[in-house]
């Protein structure tokens, strides 16, 4: 099939768990059809078989931590006409993020037999950070139909239809009664970019804000109002620092709440 | 209209426990049942059959950003407020399919949504939510465009209103001359009494789904005790929306610098207008396969609270909080009145109880009122 006329498609991964790059396998009833529509041409979890690029799309999963991590990903960069951002880690710097607020050598040496051997860099950071992104699929993982959508968009050359806003929406449409409101748990969903679901207050938990901030978050306002509800300034700092905790609107909420707070 | 049955207008007494024979007649009719019924920790609205589907026993506390489900001591079938869900969740779903669309053997073959929707009895529709629909139906049927979905559900909604026999500190109904009893719009209007309910007849649909219980023509002593009682509740709404110089006082000051500060608290999390049981917004999207060759249409619930709501051709015309939260006032309160000829709001107190923040419609008007520009 040399003169293959499907788009070709390759999958990168940097420091992350792998669960985003999943969701594209976890596609089950799709997956037929999607490698009808495009060639999977490199995609490590799926096959060690690969071609070689340039590819029309790259999904990079994961953050940069490491110098060489830094520069595999210029060359994925050059090598893709779209790339695109998938998970928390490529677009927040994931759960490893904690780490930033951190010394890294502290770590270093709690955890490895050998320190020396270890050579990360300070900080945990997005792939936006590092080369240019055509487009971000938010969520720790992403949500499958979402990464569908982005890809058949591309297909079809349309706008893929993904809302910016808050969870709130997604959690009224599905009926689900505010858990912040009727239980006074805290939760993140009036800061946190719609695509989950809302599926955690459904569950009677607070959203914890893996699909990072909305399109126009206003962190301090909740934050204060959570406080004067009772909630200490640490737990929020904590809930805050989750797997997008470095994504900007949140890492400042954060900063000012261990500023003003013992 | 057979002598066992009341006149329209009529007001009879009928013993609690005779409701369940009123819920059986509705649904010997045809239609599906929905009210009020505890769950995850609120009262929702939600399909029931039985007495004991409804919160028997229960109230509940709101305030700003706050609500509370409390047991009672007395077993009142209807002693609360209006909880976070609306009528409008059945008359204007959240999320509609609108059509289909397949290709098939070169041309495009659509088709619209499979069932028809069922045939509602709402059961303890408030008065300010029999005005909310009032609203609903101007907005929605009374112009030149009539949303063809809406008028399938709402031409055979049958209403079982209760009037309220206590109010929260969110609600201000008799500011927005809405509530707290209903005087219209109703097939049967109940008011609640220790052992019995006083049930108004407000049409001959209401008087045929008497039929089979124990009513009696209410007595003067039950007329009396049931307009006190109200006169009771309407006194304990304390919260008020001073109306008198609206829409001016929003259209006067729109460049307010209010609108800033309340826009340091508001999250624009659309939480306000998705509870609002007149807010009718929605956006259409349109999903296709892989291929391209089947796709849906979907509407879905809206908010100007929402970045892309406000996109147009060139840009975003309101791309900070400051405007959204503006939009929602000015339209509720001023520019609504001049679409439709009535306010957006009733005062049902729902987008108080529902904000994350607790940001109150009211204290936002008076405070724009007292800081405004003389
Ligand atoms: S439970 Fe959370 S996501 Fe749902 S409406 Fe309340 S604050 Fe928003
Ligand atoms: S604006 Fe608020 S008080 Fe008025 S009808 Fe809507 S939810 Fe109720
Ligand atoms: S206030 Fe906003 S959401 Fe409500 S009807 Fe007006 S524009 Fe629509
Ligand atoms: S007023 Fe309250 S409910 Fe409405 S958008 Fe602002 S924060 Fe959300």
């Amino acid at each position: 099939m040399t003169s293959d006329a499907r788009p070709k498609l390759a999958v990168h991964k940097f420091a992350s768990c792998d669960g985003c790059q999943l969701a594209l396998l976890s596609l089950e009833d799709e997956l037929l059809s999607l490698v009808g529509e495009v060639e999977v041409a490199y995609f490590l979890e799926a096959s060690s078989t690969t071609i070689e690029g340039p590819y029309d799309v790259a999904l990079v999963e994961g953050s940069i931590t490491t110098a060489h991590d830094a520069e595999r990903i210029q060359a994925v960069r050059k090598d893709a006409k779209y790339l695109i951002a998938i998970g928390a880690c490529a677009t927040a710097g994931g759960i490893q993020a904690l780490r930033n607020w951190k010394d890294l050598d502290d770590f270093i040496r709690a955890v490895y037999a050998t320190p020396a051997f270890i050579h990360s860099l300070e900080k945990s950071t997005p792939i936006s950070s590092h080369v240019a992104v055509d487009f971000q699929l938010n969520g720790c993982p992403i949500n499958k139909y979402q990464l569908l959508e982005v890809i058949t968009a591309l297909l079809q050359g349309r706008v893929p239809h993904l809302a910016s806003h808050a969870v709130c929406m997604e959690c009224k449409r599905r009926g689900t009664v505010c858990i912040t409101v009727a239980q006074g748990i805290p939760c993140l969903g009036p800061l946190t970019h719609a695509g989950c679901g809302a599926i955690c207050p459904a569950y009677n938990r607070g959203c914890y804000g893996c699909f990072g901030p909305m399109e126009t978050p206003n962190p301090d306002s909740l934050t204060s109002h959570l406080r004067k509800t009772g909630v200490p300034a640490d737990e929020l700092v904590r809930l805050l620092r989750g797997f997008t905790g470095f994504a900007e609107a949140f890492r400042s909420a954060s900063e000012k709440l261990e500023k003003t707070a013992p | 209209m057979p002598p066992n049955l009341p006149r329209v207008s009529a007001s009879v007494a009928l013993p609690k426990p005779a409701l369940q024979q009123v819920f059986d007649n509705l649904r010997a009719a045809g239609f599906t049942l929905v009210g009020p019924t505890v769950r995850d920790g609120t009262i929702v609205l939600d399909e029931i059959a039985r007495l004991d589907d409804l919160p028997v026993g229960w109230t509940d506390e709101q305030e700003p950003g706050r609500y509370r489900l409390k047991k009672t001591r007395e077993a009142q079938y209807f002693n609360y407020g209006v909880g976070p869900h609306a009528w409008k969740q059945f008359l204007h779903p959240s999320c509609l399919r609108l059509f289909s669309v397949e290709k098939s053997n070169g041309s495009w073959v659509f088709r619209p949504p499979e069932e028809p929707p069922p045939r509602y009895a709402f059961v303890g529709v408030r008065a300010c939510d029999v005005a909310a629909i009032g609203i609903l139906d101007r907005v929605l049927l009374g112009g030149e465009f009539r949303d063809p979905h809406y008028a399938r559900r709402r031409e055979n909604v049958f209403a079982l209103v209760v009037n309220c026999a206590r109010v929260n500190p969110t609600c201000f109904c008799t500011s927005m001359k809405t509530g707290p009893r209903a005087t219209t719009g109703f097939d049967l209007a109940l008011t609640e009494l220790p052992e019995i309910f006083l049930v108004a007849v407000g049409s001959d649909a209401g008087s045929e789904m008497l039929r089979d219980t124990p009513w009696e023509a209410a007595t003067a002593f039950d007329l009396g005790r049931a307009a006190r009682a109200m006169q009771d509740v309407e006194r304990q709404v304390e919260r008020q929306l001073k109306t008198d110089d609206l829409p001016r006082l929003l259209y006067d000051n729109l460049e307010h610098p209010h609108w800033d500060e309340v826009a340091t608290r508001c999250l624009s999390c659309a939480n306000c207008t998705l509870v609002c049981p007149t807010c009718f917004c929605t956006t259409v999207v349109d999903t296709s396969d892989l291929r391209g060759t089947k796709g849906e249409r979907i509407r879905l619930a809206d908010s100007c609270f929402n970045r892309d709501f406000s996109h147009v051709f060139g840009g975003n015309i309101r791309p900070n909080i400051r405007s959204r939260y503006r939009q929602w006032l000015s339209h509720k309160l001023a520019s609504w009145i001049d679409q439709f000829g009535t306010s957006g709001c009733v005062g049902c107190g729902r987008c108080i109880t529902w904000c994350p923040v607790g940001i109150e419609i009211t204290e936002e008007v008076n405070a724009l009122r007292g800081k405004a520009a003389k």
